[in-house]
């Protein structure tokens, strides 16, 4: 039986007056990659921010509904709010890693979450790069700045940073936009190998990525979810005109 | 409930998310929060002093004095006769109030410079930005900060000894210390400010628009002076306007320079006394709480109200500017 | 037919080049006259007597180290009062204060704060300090006459508010320079607000931050106008520093409750107000010399560290 991770229900959210997201329902299920895919400003990646509580960060930002990970509401006032982004790993759009070694980088989440010692960073350094596919090509230079790694790179270690503060889910919000058709097929080829042992959800406005690397797919348009199935479903039969008319290239 | 929502539900006991935030975390972030909270209100207040304590002083002159006897005296002659006059002598036995000569003499040192600083500020913008060979800029740029950073004292100083011997020998002025003379010290104070600020104007225009310009067969002054001058235009009037407040607000270089007779005059060669040289030659003597002493605090406030909106009209200009620059 | 070989004519713009260029070199010349013609005149002065000795003969002769330790003295005490304040403020506006119409008048008075002409900073440190604190305390304390009158405390209060301004501004567009993106990164880490500045935010605005505050204490050390009124002496025979006694050790200290002599005050009292300017013009420029040397210096400071810090944030 498929395991379900988060659930949401009628999600609406405001940015002042403005309603971005509308009545969203939906359930992610447990170690299978979901895919957000929508015209821009259709608030796929605003729904990725919902599930680990970045929105807060904004000012004016009201939620209504509820968002359940693990039989919890995640919205419940006395939720630590730290300790949920540290659950639930992020990789964004653009690589953003810290103007530090690439070993700083990685040691950062654990750092701060107070493991001290140097045989246990370094072990979760290894593993996470391993565990990343970015290791044969960072090993020799881990005091190296991180920013002088290549593009596809930096964002293969950004998910690395991710992993080692041992999240369970991991968002990604446009991981691949940004890089060359080389890097972007090893970063899919990492998300096919990280699902064995992560719940992801991966917000792209590429329809062959979401094809190739999702199991689930749902189509967002104007703030409203639009259609959410199986993605072979999806690409091939949707039962939705806007869903069908978005796939083959009629508007977006 | 379906079957799978149950089982979802259910895992809420041991789950990881459904931790509480621990109350020393909490705790110390607020602590945290409150001791720069605590500091941003203290340099709050401190700004909110000094309009205070400046306009609280400086509003009791109108109550000794009398707003119109900041503009004019009548004076009653020895034959009786009675006359308008404009003066600043404010330890005469008639104490005479009139801010014109000292506005005066603020603007016969602060225009003149301006429009020399403007001059050369505006070409060493242009040369900076436009014209300079980068590896050089990256040695020339700092060099007009340092420029910025001589203290006035030391412009007064070198304007007093040696400024003021040589434009006597070369023009022979009515006085040897004089609007001019002042005049030229301030340029050494502006031209830093709208240079920086004009180079910062210019460097903000997109390359874009260079590279259009010469791709339609521009030469480099066609582009800089129809292309990039009139995109910057808004930028570069407001580095004016900051230099403009810059050299009214300046006190050392025209106490030292400027003569400190309070002529009414529009004779730049002639002596003249600004605002800021008034209170700080005037302050050290003064009894405290005589009318003097307020109508001291006065022109502060007449001071602090004029450059208060010259800079903010450039910042208005430069918030303009930026939006309209973002694409 | 394209006339491709035809080299345009632009007699116009090519001489509008020439002038603009002849205008900056002119005004590199100026500077380089100006201090030239410092160091010429000052460095037959500089000597070690110059620097570290007291003035003598009615200051014609003699030293000019009493004015060189009350600038350092009142220029310490300014960084203590003004740049923990700045910095800790500018923190609290930029990471904490929620983006509204209050917080953009804040920051807009700031500004506009940087631009007011430091003379009216004088008259403020007069009525707020001397006056109102000073004599409040004085009736308060009952002291008589003690804190009512201008001193070194005073003076740097006064220069500290001046400098407030400079530097929360300049540590405000530090902290905005480190991109959003890297905030987003730590709290998507679980990192809590505190543990994101100290660690993100503030490493990578230390050099910015670092740099504004150094112009701030240049600015501050050369600052005439302000002090005319609230300490600075003509001359005063003995530093303002007192012993600090517990028990039987003493150790001495910077007085604030005394009046100072100042590097700055001294070139502008020599040079209009003393019997004999003309003698004294070599102490003048050796003065004028060494507070050149000293602003100088701290800008530099401040240029090579700015320099470093906008080439590391070119890479990001």
């Amino acid at each position: 039986m498929k395991e379900i991770k988060i659930i949401t229900k009628n999600l609406s959210l405001f940015y002042g007056d403005k309603q971005a997201l509308k009545n969203i329902s939906l359930e992610i299920q447990d170690k299978k990659v979901t895919a957000f895919i929508g015209p821009s400003g259709c608030g796929k990646s605003t729904f990725l921010r919902v599930l680990n509580r970045m929105n807060d960060l904004i000012d004016n930002v009201k939620i209504e509904g509820e968002v359940s990970v693990d039989g919890v509401n995640i919205y419940d006032k006395n939720i630590d709010v730290v300790n949920l982004r540290k659950n639930i790993g992020m990789v964004f759009q653009k690589s953003n890693l810290f103007p530090k070694t690439i070993y700083e980088n990685i040691v950062y989440g654990p750092k701060i979450n107070g493991i001290k010692d140097k045989k246990t960073l370094d072990e979760i350094v290894e593993k996470t790069c391993i565990q990343s596919a970015i290791w044969n090509e960072v090993k020799d230079r881990l005091n190296d700045n991180a920013l002088s790694l290549s593009g596809g790179q930096q964002q293969r270690l950004c998910i690395a940073r991710a992993l080692a503060v041992e999240p369970e889910i991991i968002l990604m919000d446009e991981p691949a936009s940004a890089l060359d058709p080389i890097s972007t097929a090893k970063i899919e080829e990492l998300i096919h190998d990280l699902k064995q042992r992560y719940t992801i959800v991966i917000v792209t406005h590429n329809m062959q990525q979401a094809a190739r690397v999702s199991d689930m797919t749902a189509f967002f348009y104007i703030g409203e979810l639009i259609e959410f199935d199986r993605t072979t479903k999806i690409f091939t039969n949707p039962s939705i005109k806007q869903t069908e008319d978005y796939i083959t290239g009629r508007f977006g | 409930m379906s079957e799978q929502e149950k089982e979802f539900y259910s895992r809420s006991k041991d789950s990881k998310y459904g931790k509480r935030i621990k109350k020393f975390t909490r705790t110390k972030e607020s602590l945290i929060k409150f001791f720069f909270a605590v500091n941003g209100v203290m340099a709050l207040i401190f700004i909110i002093l000094i309009f205070i304590f400046l306009f609280k002083e400086g509003f009791k002159a109108l109550e000794h004095i009398g707003l119109l006897d900041f503009i004019s005296t009548n004076r009653i002659g020895t034959d009786g006769s009675s006359q308008t006059v404009y003066e600043w002598y404010p330890t005469s036995t008639e104490p005479r109030y009139s801010l014109i000569p000292l506005i005066l003499g603020t603007l016969l040192t602060a225009i003149p410079a301006t429009l020399i600083s403007t001059l050369f500020g505006v070409a060493a913008g242009i040369y900076l930005s436009e014209i300079a060979n980068p590896k050089w800029k990256e040695f020339l740029k700092p060099m007009i900060e340092l420029f910025a950073g001589i203290p006035t004292v030391v412009l007064g100083f070198i304007m007093l000894v040696i400024g003021a011997s040589f434009f006597n020998d070369l023009l022979h002025p009515d006085n040897r210390l004089n609007a001019f003379v002042a005049s030229i010290g301030l340029s050494f104070v502006i031209i830093p400010v709208i240079a920086s600020l004009t180079e910062d104007a210019l460097h903000s225009i997109p390359n874009d628009l260079r590279m259009a310009s010469y791709g339609l067969g521009a030469t480099k002054w066609q582009t800089i002076s129809k292309v990039i001058l009139p995109a910057a235009f808004s930028g570069v009037s407001a580095s004016i306007i900051l230099g403009f407040g810059r050299a009214i607000g300046e006190t050392m270089i025209v106490l030292m320079a400027s003569g400190n007779a309070a002529n009414i005059t529009t004779n730049i060669f002639l002596s003249v006394r600004t605002m800021t040289a008034t209170i700080a030659a005037e302050m050290g003597e003064v009894s405290q709480g005589s009318d003097h002493y307020y109508s001291l605090f006065f022109i502060g406030i007449v001071l602090f109200t004029i450059t208060f909106i010259l800079n903010l009209i450039a910042e208005l200009i430069i918030n303009k500017m930026r939006k309209k620059n973002t694409f | 037919m394209l006339a491709l070989r035809k080299k345009k004519r632009d007699f116009i713009g090519t001489s509008a080049i020439w002038l603009v260029r002849i205008l900056f070199f002119s005004l590199v010349l100026a500077l380089f006259l100006l201090l030239g013609k410092i160091v010429s005149q000052g460095i037959g002065t500089i000597s070690f007597e110059f620097i570290f000795d007291d003035p003598k003969n009615n200051m014609t002769e003699g030293g000019i180290f009493p004015a060189i330790f009350g600038t350092i003295a009142v220029t310490l005490i300014m960084i203590l009062l003004a740049v923990p304040l700045g910095v800790f403020s500018a923190i609290y506006l930029n990471e904490y204060a929620k983006d509204s119409i209050f917080s953009r008048i804040i920051r807009t008075s700031i500004n506009n704060l940087a631009g007011v002409p430091s003379i009216v900073f004088g008259l403020f440190g007069l009525g707020f300090f001397i006056l109102f604190i000073g004599r409040g305390m004085d009736d308060v304390l009952k002291t008589g006459l003690l804190f009512g009158q201008p001193a070194l405390i005073w003076a740097s209060a006064t220069l500290a508010v001046l400098v407030l301004p400079i530097v929360i501004v300049s540590t405000l567009e530090s902290l905005n320079s480190v991109p959003k993106s890297h905030r987003d990164a730590s709290y998507g880490l679980g990192a809590t607000k505190w543990q994101t500045i100290k660690n993100v935010v503030l490493p990578q605005a230390r050099p910015g931050i670092l740099t504004g505050t150094i112009l701030a204490i240049s600015r501050g050390a050369g600052e005439t106008a302000p002090i005319l009124f609230l300490g600075a002496a003509f001359f005063l025979p003995n530093l303002p520093v007192s012993d600090l006694c517990i028990g039987d050790y003493c150790i001495p200290m910077i007085n604030p409750a005394k009046q100072f002599m100042y590097l700055a005050y001294h070139i502008f009292i020599l040079a209009t107000q003393s019997s004999n300017p003309t003698k004294t013009l070599p102490i003048q420029y050796g003065s004028t010399l060494v507070l050149i040397v000293l602003t100088f210096l701290l800008n530099i400071t401040a240029i090579i560290f700015r320099y470093r810090f906008r080439k590391a944030l070119g890479r990001l």
